[in-house]
C-alpha cells in the first residue's frame, strides 16, 4: 500500500533536483546565503582555467612549437610561451583595443581617432548584445525549472518576424517601428517557446526534446520564408529585403562603430527581468514552481500555467535577441544554419548563476571572448573555433564544480552548491 | 485501494478509446487527402511510371506503370475502410501495425500523385532512403545504448561530428581506411566517456553535459579543420569505403541492388541493430542494463553494478556514435568538412524516440526520416507544388506528437537523467 501510494516524482522535481545536485536532502544550511566572494570563486576559477586549458590546447597545435622543441627543451618553453602570449595579448587587444593607442587618440582630441580606438571594445559590447538576451532566455527557463534548450531557434523565429516588421511597415517614423519591430521579434520567439511550454503543461511532453526539434523546424522555416515570400526581390540567395531605415536601432556613436541602442535595450530588459522574477508576486510564483513544484501547488499556484508563461517569456527573450541583430547590426536576414547561440546561452545561464546581472556578465565576458577572437585569428593565426573550445571547457566546470574543488585543492563547501537553478524560498 | 484501481481502469480505458478514435479520425482524414485531393488533381486518363531498376544496377525490369486515378480511388476505400473499422471498434494490439500500413499506404498515394504524367524510379528512391536511415539509426541505436541504461544522450551530434573528423584525419595521415574508422569509433567513445564521467562520477545535469559535448565537438573540430585540414589537402583525402555487393543476393531483383549492395556501414548497422535487438530483450545482459534505466536502486540490490553499467554502455554507444560519425566522411564524401554532420545526431534523438527506445523502432523511424530527407531532393525534379522544406519539417513535428502521445506513446526509461546515489 505504501509502496504504491508513493507519489512518483514529477518530471521537473527531478530535474531539479538534478540540476541543483542537491535533492532532497538538503539541511537548513542550504538557505545560508554565501557571500559574494565565496560565490564568485568558482566561475572566476572556472574561467582562469578555461583559458589554461585552451593555451595548452594552442601550444599542442602550434607546429613552430614542435620545431623549437626539437633544438632544445628550453627553446621549446620559449616558444609555447611566446605562441600563448601572442594568442591571448592579441585576443586582449582584439576585444579591449590596444591601451597605448587610445592613450594617443585621446590626447590628439581627434573624435574620429577615439572613436576607432575605441572601436574593439564597443564591438565586443555589440557581440555580447545578443548573449545577453539569449542568457537571459535560458535563464529564465531555469528559475522555472524548464531547460529551454531551443534558444536558437526563438531566436532564428524572432529575427524573421522582426525582419518582416522592418520591411514590411513603410512611412512611419522611428519611435513608432523601432517598438513594433523589437515586439514582432518577440511576439515571434514568444510562440515558439510557447508551444514547447504548452506541450509540457498539457501532455507532459519533455521540453528538452520538444525545444531541440522546434529547433530545427524554425530553420526549415526561415528556409522556407527566406526561399519563398520573405526572399528580397531579384535576389538568387534566400536572403530578406533591407529593412526600414526607420526600424534600425540607432548606432550611439559615429562611424566606423557599430555600437548601436540594441546594448542598453538590452541592460533594460536585464533589468526587468530582474524586476520581474524577484520583486513581483508573478515572478515569486514563477520561482517558487521552479524550487518546488508540489509546494507551488499546495499554495494554490497553478504549475501548467506558470510553465507555460516562462516558456513563453523564454522564447520572447530569445526572439529580442534575433529582432536585436537584424535591426542593429545585420538590417536584413540571411540563412545561416546555426549561429550557436542557443547552446552558448545555457552556458551563460549557468555561469551568471541564473541571475540576471551574473548573465550580463557572462554575456560581457563571451561577447568579449568572440570579438577579441578575429584579431586572435589574425595576429596569432588562432582559428576562431578556440572560442567554442574555451566556453566548453568553461561550462564544463561550472557544471561540474568538484573539478575545479580537485583541482585547486578547496575545501567542500558546507552544502554542495552545484549549479543552482532556482533559488529557496524568498532568495534575494 | 479498489477504488485507486478502478479510478485507474477507468482512466486507462478512456486514455485507449480517444486514442482510438484519434487514430480512426487520421486515417479517415488521409483516405479524404487521397480520395479527393490526390484523385481530383489527377487527369483521369494519366498513369503514374515507377522505375524499379536502381542507378547503377544491370538488371533490366520493366517499370511499374500504374493508372493514376482509379489506384488513387482505390488506396482511398482501403484507408476509409480501415479507418472506419478502427473507429467503430479498433485494431487493438495491432494498432500499431494498421498505423504503419495506413502510412505507407498513404505515402504510395502520395507517389502516385506526384509522378502521374511522369515517371519516378522508385528503386533509386528507395536506395537512397535506405542510404540516408543509415547514420540516423546508428546514432538513434547510440542513443538507445546510453539512455536504457539511465543516461541522457543529447550529444549524439558532438560524437558523430569528432569522429566524422578523426576518422578523415587518421584515414588520411595512416592511408588506412579501417585504422580511420578505428579511430573514428574511439574518438566516439571518448566522447562518451566524457559525458560518462561527468554525469555519474560528478553528477553534472546530463543535458548540460551533452551541451559541453556538442560546443567542444564543434569548436575541436572546426579549430583543426580551420588549422590544419584545409590547409594541408592531403590529410582530408581518405578515400571512401567502396560498395562490397554479396554474392547471390545482390542478384535477386529489385531489393537486392538496393539491400545487398552497398559498403560495410549499411551492412554493419543491420548486423548491429539484430545483435542490439537481441542483447537488449533475450540476454541477461540487456536485463540488467533496462533495469539500470528503469529501477537502479532495485538493481543495486540485487547486486548488479549500476555505474559499471551505465560507464559501459555509454561507452558502447559513444563506439556506435563514432561508426556512424566515420560514414559522413569514409560511407560517403570521402572529406571532412566544417559542421558537416548539420543536425543528424538530433534527428538520430528523434528517431530513437520516435521508435520508442526500440531499435527496430528506430531504424523504422530512421528510414522514415530518410524517406522524407530523399523525396524532398525529389519534389523540385517533379515539379510538385510543395516545399521540400514542408517535408523535412516533417519528421521533427512527428516526433513532437509522438512524444504527446495524441496517436502514439513513446515512454522514455523511467530512471533516464537521474544520477544514482548509493546509499
Amino acid at each position: 500500500m505504501t509502496e504504491n501510494n508513493q507519489p512518483r516524482p514529477s518530471p521537473i522535481k527531478v530535474f531539479l533536483s538534478e540540476l541543483t545536485n542537491r535533492g532532497n536532502e538538503e539541511g537548513p544550511d542550504a538557505h545560508r546565503k554565501r557571500g559574494l566572494l565565496s560565490s564568485l570563486l568558482i566561475p572566476i576559477l572556472a574561467i582562469f582555467t578555461g583559458l589554461v586549458v585552451g593555451g595548452i590546447f594552442i601550444i599542442l597545435t602550434t607546429e613552430s612549437v614542435y620545431a623549437a622543441f626539437q633544438q632544445s627543451i628550453g627553446a621549446g618553453i620559449a616558444e609555447s610561451w611566446r605562441v600563448v602570449l601572442l594568442s591571448y595579448q592579441s585576443l586582449f587587444t582584439g576585444s579591449f583595443g590596444s591601451p597605448s593607442r587610445i592613450i594617443a587618440a585621446i590626447q590628439s582630441g581627434d573624435g574620429a581617432q577615439i572613436r576607432s580606438a575605441f572601436n574593439p571594445i564597443l564591438e565586443s559590447l555589440v557581440a555580447s548584445t545578443p548573449y545577453i538576451f539569449a542568457g537571459l532566455s535560458v535563464a529564465l527557463g531555469f528559475r522555472a525549472g524548464v531547460f529551454n534548450i531551443g534558444a536558437e531557434g526563438q531566436l532564428f523565429i524572432g529575427a524573421l518576424t522582426a525582419t518582416f516588421a522592418g520591411y514590411a511597415i513603410k512611412g512611419v517614423p522611428a519611435v513608432i517601428h523601432i517598438p513594433l519591430a523589437l515586439l514582432a521579434g518577440f511576439a515571434g520567439g514568444a510562440i515558439w517557446g510557447f508551444i514547447p511550454g504548452w506541450l509540457k503543461a498539457k501532455t507532459g511532453g519533455h521540453e528538452v526534446i520538444n525545444t531541440i526539434m522546434m529547433n530545427y523546424i524554425a530553420f526549415r522555416f526561415s528556409d522556407l520564408m527566406l526561399t519563398g515570400p520573405m526572399k528580397m526581390p531579384g535576389s538568387f540567395n534566400p536572403v530578406s529585403p533591407t529593412i526600414e531605415r526607420s526600424a534600425w536601432l540607432p548606432v550611439i556613436f559615429g562611424a566606423p562603430t557599430r555600437f548601436h541602442l540594441g546594448f542598453f535595450i538590452a541592460l533594460g530588459v536585464a533589468f526587468l527581468v530582474y524586476w520581474f522574477l524577484f520583486k513581483t508576486t508573478w515572478g515569486f510564483d514563477l520561482r517558487t514552481v521552479g524550487a518546488n513544484p508540489y509546494a507551488a501547488k499546495y499554495a494554490g499556484m497553478k504549475v501548467p500555467l506558470n510553465i507555460m508563461l516562462a516558456m513563453t517569456l523564454a522564447g520572447g527573450l530569445a526572439g529580442l535577441a534575433g529582432a536585436n541583430e537584424v535591426l542593429g547590426v545585420n538590417h536584413n536576414l540571411a540563412m545561416a544554419f546555426s549561429s550557436g547561440y542557443g547552446f552558448d546561452s545555457i552556458a551563460l545561464a549557468l555561469l551568471g548563476n541564473n541571475h540576471p546581472a551574473g548573465v550580463v556578465a557572462a554575456s560581457l565576458l563571451f561577447g568579449t571572448l568572440r570579438s577579441g577572437a578575429i584579431r586572435m585569428q589574425l595576429v596569432a593565426g588562432i582559428p576562431i573555433d578556440i572560442v567554442s573550445i574555451l566556453q566548453a571547457v568553461i561550462l564544463m566546470f561550472i557544471a561540474a564544480p568538484a573539478i575545479i574543488r580537485t583541482i585547486y585543492r578547496l575545501r567542500k563547501p558546507v552544502h554542495d552548491e552545484g549549479v543552482t537553478v532556482a533559488t529557496s524560498w524568498g532568495a534575494d | 485501494m479498489s477504488q485507486v484501481a478502478t479510478t485507474f481502469h477507468q482512466k486507462l480505458e478512456t486514455g485507449v478509446t480517444v486514442r482510438q478514435r484519434v487514430i480512426g479520425v487520421l486515417f479517415l482524414v488521409l483516405a479524404v487527402i487521397t480520395g479527393l485531393y490526390f484523385a481530383g488533381a489527377v487527369p483521369p486518363d494519366q498513369t503514374a511510371t515507377f522505375g524499379m531498376v536502381a542507378g547503377g544496377s544491370k538488371q533490366s525490369i520493366d517499370p511499374l506503370v500504374v493508372p493514376a486515378q482509379n489506384s488513387l480511388y482505390f488506396l482511398a476505400v482501403i484507408m476509409a475502410v480501415v479507418g472506419g473499422v478502427q473507429i467503430a471498434r479498433g485494431f487493438r494490439s495491432r494498432t500499431n501495425l494498421m498505423l504503419g500500413v495506413v502510412v505507407l499506404l498513404f505515402v504510395f498515394g502520395f507517389l502516385i500523385w506526384a509522378a502521374a504524367g511522369k515517371s519516378l524510379n522508385l528503386a533509386g528512391l528507395l536506395n537512397t532512403t535506405l542510404i540516408k536511415s543509415v547514420p540516423l539509426t546508428l546514432g538513434a541505436m547510440a542513443g538507445i545504448l546510453c539512455e536504457r541504461s539511465g543516461i541522457v544522450n543529447i550529444a549524439i551530434e558532438g560524437m558523430m561530428l569528432s569522429s566524422a573528423m578523426t576518422s578523415t584525419l587518421i584515414a588520411s595521415v595512416t592511408g588506412s581506411l579501417w585504422l580511420g574508422l578505428i579511430a573514428g569509433m574511439l574518438t566516439g567513445g571518448l566522447m562518451a566517456l566524457l559525458l560518462a564521467v561527468l554525469s555519474i562520477r560528478y553528477k553534472t545535469n546530463q543535458v548540460v553535459a551533452g551541451t559541453v559535448i556538442n560546443i567542444l565537438a564543434t569548436g575541436l573540430t572546426s579549430y583543426v579543420s580551420a588549422k590544419f585540414l584545409q590547409v594541408y589537402q592531403g590529410l582530408n583525402n581518405p578515400g571512401t569505403f567502396k560498395a562490397w555487393p554479396i554474392p547471390l543476393l545482390s542478384d535477386i531483383p529489385l531489393i537486392g541492388p538496393i539491400l545487398f549492395n552497398n559498403n560495410i556501414f549499411v551492412y554493419g548497422m543491420f548486423i548491429m541493430l539484430v545483435v542490439l535487438h537481441v542483447a537488449l530483450f533475450y540476454t541477461k545482459w540487456g536485463l540488467r542494463m533496462r533495469s539500470v534505466g528503469e529501477h537502479p536502486k532495485a538493481a543495486d540490490t540485487l547486486g548488479i553494478n549500476v555505474f559499471r553499467i551505465r560507464y559501459y554502455c555509454t561507452f558502447l554507444g559513444g563506439l556506435v556514435a563514432g561508426f556512424a560519425g566515420a560514414y559522413f566522411t569514409l560511407g560517403s564524401v570521402g572529406r571532412f568538412d566544417e559542421v558537416m554532420t548539420a543536425g543528424r545526431g538530433f534527428i538520430s534523438l528523434a528517431a530513437m524516440i520516435f521508435g520508442n527506445w526500440m531499435p527496430f523502432g528506430s531504424f523504422g523511424a530512421g528510414l522514415l526520416f530518410g524517406f522524407a530527407d530523399s523525396l524532398a531532393s525529389r519534389l523540385a525534379i517533379l515539379q510538385v507544388a510543395i516545399p521540400s522544406q514542408v517535408l523535412l519539417m516533417a519528421p521533427y513535428i512527428a516526433t513532437m506528437i509522438v512524444l504527446a502521445g495524441v496517436i502514439g506513446r513513446s515512454r522514455p526509461p523511467a530512471a533516464e537523467g537521474v544520477p544514482y546515489e548509493k546509499e
